[in-house]
């Protein structure tokens, strides 16, 4: 039976696969790789670059407070073809927060603000995802998750920009590594009074609200 | 101390003159003082944009301030001394 398979799927004159076969190999080679890039994939988002980054902002008299914080690190895990079953978690080292006035550092990495000798991480892991709309390779949705920030839990529902970008990595690391990129984008506010950041000051001189916005990048390598 | 109290006000001169060259020659920065400065770069491939902060000084109306007063604490020495000794 395989030699009869063989004979009708090979060219009995060049020795090479008939055109059926060439079709159904290379249909055979689709399948996998659709198969292969429609698997849900994990993403790292601790990135070497130092690209990775959440910005923050609170309104004051003088000025903005403006910072970054880039010590990122945490899982995604993205399906292209299901996005809505989004998982994962990002957490920002406390430490990393910059700001450039270092008596400023100072103060928010104090006890009063956010006590980062204590609460070394900020995070947020999501639990689950609603509003999914799918344009080409980018996709928003609404994600719900526990927002955790000097040792305060809360949930909250933020907007979400996910890019998938296939086979983008290998241009990120000069052809070093092989696999996708996972672009994740968000803008979202909240309120220092409900995770106890500087309860104390007066909003005139410091805003309640402060306006996040992340902006990351994880990688999920191909072997 | 006429000696002393010409000298003082003369420092104090010198000394804002100083603070507002410097602060404007910096940029004339009307926040708070720097020491590093943030530039914003563009990650080509994914479109993310970060900051990468130099390490630079900036001073700002704090230092301006600061330089003023102290300033304005030497002219005012140098007045109160040359009135307590007159020529």
């Amino acid at each position: 039976m395989e030699n009869v398979t063989a004979r009708t799927l090979m060219n009995p004159l060049t020795g090479k696969p008939a055109p059926r076969a060439r079709w159904l190999g290379g249909w055979a080679a689709t399948v996998l790789l659709a198969t292969a890039l429609a698997a849900p994939q994990t993403f790292d988002f601790k990135d070497p670059k130092g690209v990775n980054n959440a910005v923050f902002k609170l309104d004051a008299p003088l000025e903005s407070i403006n910072g970054t914080a880039n010590g990122i690190s945490g899982t995604v895990r993205f399906d292209p073809a299901n996005p809505g079953a989004l998982q994962g978690k990002i957490v920002v080292e406390a430490a990393s927060l910059h700001v450039p006035n270092p008596l400023m550092k100072e103060h928010l990495h104090g006890r009063d603000w956010l006590d980062v000798a204590t609460h070394k991480e900020i995070s947020f892991e999501v639990t689950r995802v609603a509003n999914v709309k799918t344009t080409g390779t980018d996709t928003t949705a609404e994600v719900t998750g526990k927002f955790t920030l000097k040792g305060v839990t809360r949930e909250l529902t933020v907007p979400v920009r996910l890019t998938y970008l296939p086979g983008k990595l290998a241009d990120r690391t000069n052809g070093r590594m092989q696999g996708d990129l996972l672009v994740l984008r968000s803008h979202f506010t909240i309120k220092r009074s409900e995770f106890g950041l500087n309860p104390g000051a007066p909003t005139d001189k410091v805003a309640d609200e402060i306006e996040l916005t992340l902006s990351l990048a994880g990688a999920a390598p191909r072997s | 101390m006429k000696h002393a109290a010409v000298f003082l006000r003369w420092l104090a001169a010198g000394v804002a003159t100083l603070t507002v060259g410097v602060w404007l020659i910096t940029g004339a920065h009307r926040g708070w003082t720097q020491t590093s400065v943030p530039i914003e770069k563009l990650d080509e491939v994914t479109g993310l944009t970060w900051r990468d902060y130099q390490k630079r000084f900036r001073p700002g109306v704090d230092f301006l301030a600061t330089g003023l007063v102290i300033a304005g604490g030497l002219a005012g020495l140098g007045w109160t001394l040359g009135r307590r000794h007159p020529v």
